[in-house]
């Protein structure tokens, strides 16, 4: 099959790419910058209907990551990149005889900021989902779903926190605080959080592409994690410590942290930079958030290959070799 | 207020009632005229289906047919589930006839008729529908193949006054404003439920009782209960409180809600003595509207139900007298009176504390017997429940025997309950008489006991000695009553007959080989009771019995040299005790422990460092670990040689069977679920069930609870989880209520737990999961030796833990200061509640 994959200069993106064409399938990627993979390439913008139509020549399959996932903008920024634009994709992709169609989400489309312990994927809710990223995905991921249709199966893939070697994401902002000595934990870390090694996305999303038409696949949303959930405080020991740095040692109050959190978002906000701390992010960093893989592991008959502590393993030879 | 008003259907939208089991009836009433009747019919949709049985469901005052909903939803497809509202009730039709009980029992036949119910018939009532549902079964015996009561009453219980809130409402002008002008008395019921209802719930109870004109029955079903001996329905209601008699032989079953204000435990009781054969189950903690109380209640009634013959029982057989066996073998009281005849000043029975108390076999022999009698003359008879609030000793003793010579059986709630649980056992047990010391007779002041109470000091009084002895009791008789230690729920009675403590008392004498040699070291209570039937001395040390950990290593020599002991039976906490005051033994006090043949360290598990302790301090003495429960002991036994060498075993090694007993292992299914049959392959895992003559009888008044644990019949399901292997030996996992099910299976908590112990900074470890059953995540709670902070175990030695137990994911670590463990043994790890804390930990910020 030929595949589409939207927004392969981030992280995710590149080794999702590798993993469908590590698969025997054909790739065609799509994104603004040039992404430096060895595969056909159309630049352009989710909202450049004719770039997007050129993209889509031939293809098959769709995995859709482009997004806007920053911390900070408006709303309508948002808005256009992540509603808008998968809008359009799946328009133009169902007029180009595209039968399979990945669309990349995220559990915070389901997250009210409760903790999540052990449950599967929730139905997207805009109206609780935290912050414009997480709103904009989820109203984005109820209109794909919606086009789920006999001949165009539409899937969610969510997968959560999703890190590894080169990720400037999650990994690189930890880093940079440590770097600072600016990393403390919220509530001294005690919240059991799920995480994602990026190869595990990858072959889960690769997974999807094939089996999204499957009878207890189409139409459906699936969390996407390593099944090892971990305290805050060790993922970020276990982070720090594969860059060499000192693990966190500082716990502040969670109401401490929030009240930073929104005062940050006032000061960075105003002057259109991103905040250090944000009030999502505290929440983020201080609630459980854990799940059910069971459903997600039988819908897509994949299991995640490669166990957190390997994961924590290459991140630490990724950092002694740079 | 006679304006009729005719039958509806309910509105729209009341929670859990489904619209299309609602039909309206036209029926003639006992006057031969044409009413209209609504009821629920859960075969409403499918009229031509057949039934095996039909649940014929009556409300009581002031409900409706709502009451049942979750039985027509749950009910079987080959159960009929008929719920009616009483006319001028619920929806039914309001006719403006004030309808008396025994008219109410014939506008049912009315109905039934009309509905062609001809088959078997269980009926099922609360509240004043008992009597109604009672007085067309006793019209229908042909077809009555069961009877269903909740919370209600046929007659008012000798010495019991009306219930006080039923009393109230009738009081003259009262009743009218109460019951039909104000919604007090329709709200007090919905109320009289416990906290669980919601107001949705309320809501729907009420929908039917909008206004006063449709409130007029309520009123006149308050007057009609007959307080009165000259009330209109008396004689009714008596013929149908005598008529139960008529019942013997169709099965019954009382489901009970003892916070009723309104029909309390007396009420429960009446009815149990008016059938003895029926089963019981009371819902500790639910109230008046028991099925509203606690989900269990449909459930188990479906379940009785599903058990039920559907060949109606003939009136006319009389119910099968049980047979008046002889009781030879299982003579309790036959071993002391032996010993008496052959070493009459032979000790018995040494107390240890206070000024200290020896009693030979011919005065224990003599008191038993002037007990016996005395008690008898008072008023204990056979069959008769004691609640005996006095500590063990030689008085407790021979109380014990005196009431199983007469055929009476014992309670006794031991204060390893604790205050509140004691009372909750006591007041669950209801028993006719109490004898006790001063403080047990205070803690039962409130409980309401209809019969003797005696102090323990009278007890001299009332002997009498050549008294006539009252006639031997079957084998069968309740022995019994004693309490689980209520770990995982309220604490439950458990019965034995006569016939099972002999049983427990022939296992002991065999396969400890006891003779008249013997002497045993009573420091576990409740081994005090056995020596007399044994016909072996015994001693009770000096100790709180209370608190077992109060056990001094000084008073436990004393007590082994007063009687030159060879058995000393021990709780793992009395002889952590022993083992921590031992450097205040003298050299003389040391050597008295040289008579020690057999140590058996019981109750809870033992860590081994412990028994090694104890071997170094009792030399001479085998050293071994029994294993059983409440509900049968012993079950099988280890001994310390085999207990060292299985370190590292997945669980504890209790080892083999004693004999005449069985086991069999019932395996966990993905789920948790202990569904496999009985079996004994190696090496798989599921729940300990147990097959022994010396078993339990049954739970008390806990029908659904005896039906769980002896689903498989003969066997007692223990709710231990454990596993055999390939030498027979039985491993003891943790408890069926621990278990952790994750996403790749269920996790037992003992094994990881031993593992984790093994580390050289952790003093305790506690295996729990969290999070939804079948993607649990396994934690590790631990107290540590060095005294590391509450809270998170940090990241490297969390590393330590999970590389110590392989195979198992373990999602964190968490340190404690100390475990919370039960008050009877001191030892039994809490991990219900250890979960919920972790759980609560490891949510973060809510």
């Amino acid at each position: 099959m030929r595949v589409l994959v939207t927004g392969a200069s981030g992280l995710l993106g590149a080794v999702t790419a590798k993993a469908i064409a590590g698969r025997g399938h054909e790739i065609v990627v799509f994104q603004r910058r040039p992404s430096g993979l060895p595969f056909d390439e159309v630049r352009g913008d989710l909202l450049d209907d004719e770039a997007l139509v050129r993209a889509l020549v031939g293809v098959d399959g769709v995995v859709h990551l482009a997004a806007k996932v920053s911390i900070t903008g408006s709303r309508s920024e948002f808005e256009s990149v992540n509603v808008e634009g998968t809008r359009q994709l799946l328009r133009l992709a169902k007029a180009a005889g595209v039968r399979n169609f990945v669309y990349v989400s995220s559990p915070s489309v389901a997250h009210d900021g409760m903790p999540i312990i052990g449950s599967g994927a929730l139905p997207a809710n805009p109206q609780t989902a935290r912050g414009w990223y997480s709103v904009t995905k989820a109203q984005a991921e109820i209109r794909a779903l919606a086009a789920d249709e006999p001949d165009f199966a539409v899937v969610a893939i969510r997968p959560h926190l999703v890190w590894g070697p080169g990720d400037e994401q999650l990994i690189g902002r930890i880093i940079a605080r440590a770097r600072a000595g600016r990393l403390f934990l919220i509530d001294h870390g005690v919240a059991l959080i799920d995480t994602t090694y990026v190869e595990n996305a990858a072959s889960a999303l690769a997974a999807a592409i094939e089996q999204v038409a499957e009878p207890e696949v189409h139409g459906r949303a699936f969390v996407v994690t390593n099944g090892e959930p971990r305290t805050v405080a060790e993922i970020l020991t276990q982070i720090t410590r594969a860059a060499g740095l000192p693990a966190p040692t500082r716990s502040v109050p969670f109401g401490a942290a929030y009240r930073a959190g929104q005062l940050a978002e006032l000061a960075w906000g105003s002057r259109g930079a991103e905040p250090p701390l944000t009030r999502f992010l505290v929440e983020q960093l201080a609630t459980a958030h854990w799940f059910d893989q069971r459903p997600t592991r039988a819908a897509l008959a994949w299991t995640p290959q490669v166990r957190l502590a390997t994961g924590f393993e290459l991140l630490t030879n990724w950092y002694q070799q740079r | 207020m006679n304006q009729g008003e005719s039958a509806s259907l309910p509105p729209a939208g009341l929670l859990d009632l489904d619209p299309s089991w609602s039909r309206l009836v036209v029926a003639l009433d006992h006057l031969g005229r044409s009413c209209t009747w609504h009821l629920l019919d859960s075969f409403a949709n499918r009229p031509d289906a057949t039934a095996r049985l039909t649940l014929l469901c009556v409300h009581g005052n002031p409900t409706w047919s709502y009451l049942w909903r979750h039985l027509v939803r749950m009910a079987p497809a080959d159960v009929r589930v008929i719920a009616v509202d009483n006319l001028e009730m619920g929806f039914s039709e309001r006719t403006g006839t004030h309808r008396r009980l025994a008219s109410r029992v014939g506008d049912l036949s009315g109905l039934t008729e009309q509905l062609g119910i001809t088959g078997p018939v269980v009926t099922v009532a609360h509240d004043w529908g008992g009597p109604i549902s009672l007085g067309w079964a006793l019209d229908h015996l042909p077809q009555l193949v069961g009877v269903v009561l909740l919370n209600t009453a046929v007659h008012q219980p000798a010495g019991a006054r009306a219930p006080a809130l039923i009393r109230l409402a009738r009081t003259g002008p009262l009743l009218a404003v109460n019951t039909v002008r104000t919604t007090a008395f329709l709200r007090g019921t919905t109320a009289l439920s416990g906290s669980k209802m919601t107001k949705e719930t309320a809501r729907a109870f009420r929908a039917p009782y909008q206004t006063p004109g449709r409130r007029v029955a309520i009123g006149e079903f308050v007057a009609d209960i007959p307080l009165e001996p000259d009330h209109p329905s008396a004689d009714a209601l008596n013929s149908i409180a005598n008529g139960l008699a008529k019942l013997g032989p169709v099965p019954m079953l009382l489901l009970w809600g003892p916070g009723d204000p309104v029909f309390s435990d007396l009420y429960l009781g009446d009815l149990m003595m008016r059938a003895p054969h029926a089963d019981v189950h009371r819902y500790e903690g639910a109230r008046h509207l028991v099925s509203e109380d606690d989900d269990r209640v449909v459930p188990d009634l479906l379940r009785w139900v599903s058990e039920l013959s559907t060949v109606a029982l003939n009136d006319s057989q009389p119910l099968a007298a049980a047979p008046a066996d002889p009781v030879l073998g299982t003579r309790l009281w036959d071993g002391l009176h032996d010993a008496a005849t052959q070493g009459p000043t032979n000790t018995a029975i040494v107390e240890m504390s206070g000024a200290g108390r020896r009693v030979t076999w011919r005065q224990l022999a003599d008191k038993v017997d002037e007990l016996a009698g005395g008690l008898h003359a008072r008023g204990i008879y056979p069959g008769d429940r004691v609640a005996l609030l006095i500590p063990p000793g030689a008085d407790l003793i021979a109380v014990v025997y005196a009431c199983w010579r007469i055929g009476a059986g014992v309670v006794i709630a031991d204060s390893g309950l604790g205050v509140s649980g004691m009372r909750r056992a006591i007041r669950g047990a209801a028993p006719d008489h109490v004898i006790g010391i001063s403080r047990g007779l205070a803690l039962a002041r409130t409980l309401r006991i209809p019969g003797l109470r005696l102090s323990v000091k009278e007890l001299a009084a009332i002997a009498r000695p050549g008294a006539p002895m009252p006639p031997e009791p079957a084998s069968s008789a309740t022995a019994v009553i004693v309490f689980t230690s209520g770990a995982t729920g309220p604490a439950k009675g458990v019965v034995y007959q006569q016939a099972q403590v002999a049983g427990t008392r022939d296992v002991l004498q065999r396969h400890y080989a006891m003779t008249s040699s013997d002497a045993i070291v009573a420091a576990f209570a409740p081994w005090a009771v056995f020596g007399p039937t044994l016909g072996v001395a015994s001693v009770i040390p000096d100790m709180d019995v209370t608190k077992p950990r109060t056990l001094q290593a000084v008073a436990l020599a004393e007590a082994t040299a007063a009687v030159g002991g060879t058995l000393l039976w021990a709780s793992p906490a009395a002889l952590t005790n022993v083992i921590q005051t031992a450097s205040e033994l003298s050299t003389a006090q040391r050597q008295s422990f040289k008579s020690l043949r057999l140590v058996l360290a019981a109750g809870a598990p033992v860590p081994l460092q412990l028994l090694e302790e104890v071997q170094e301090l009792v030399p001479a003495a085998e050293i071994r670990t029994p294993y059983g429960m409440t509900e049968v002991l012993p079950v099988s036994e280890s001994a310390l040689p085999q207990i060292r060498a299985a370190a590292g075993g997945n669980g504890v090694l209790v080892g083999h069977p004693v004999s005449g007993v069985k086991i069999a292992i019932s395996a966990l299914d993905e789920q948790g679920r202990p569904a496999g049959p009985l079996s004994t392959d190696v090496e798989v895992t599921g729940e300990i069930c147990v097959q022994a003559a010396h078993m339990r009888d049954r739970y008390d008044r806990l029908w659904a609870t005896t039906a769980m644990a002896a689903r498989d019949t003969g066997w007692h399901r223990t709710g231990d989880i454990g596993h055999l292997d390939a030498s027979g030996r039985l491993w003891v996992e943790g408890r069926l209520a621990h278990l952790i099910v994750t996403a790749s299976g269920p996790v037992t908590p003992v094994g990881v737990e031993q593992q984790v112990q093994q580390l050289p900074f952790v003093r305790l470890a506690a295996a729990v999961g969290i999070g939804p059953i079948g993607n649990q995540q396994v934690i590790v709670i631990v107290t540590t030796c060095d005294q590391i902070a509450m809270g998170l175990l940090d990241v490297d030695r969390t590393q330590l833990v999970r590389a110590q137990v392989r195979g198992i994911e373990i999602a964190a670590v968490l340190v404690r200061d100390e475990l919370p463990v039960d008050i009877r043994h001191n030892s039994k790890i809490d991990r219900t509640a250890l979960s919920k804390w972790a759980d609560e930990i490891l949510a973060g910020h809510r």
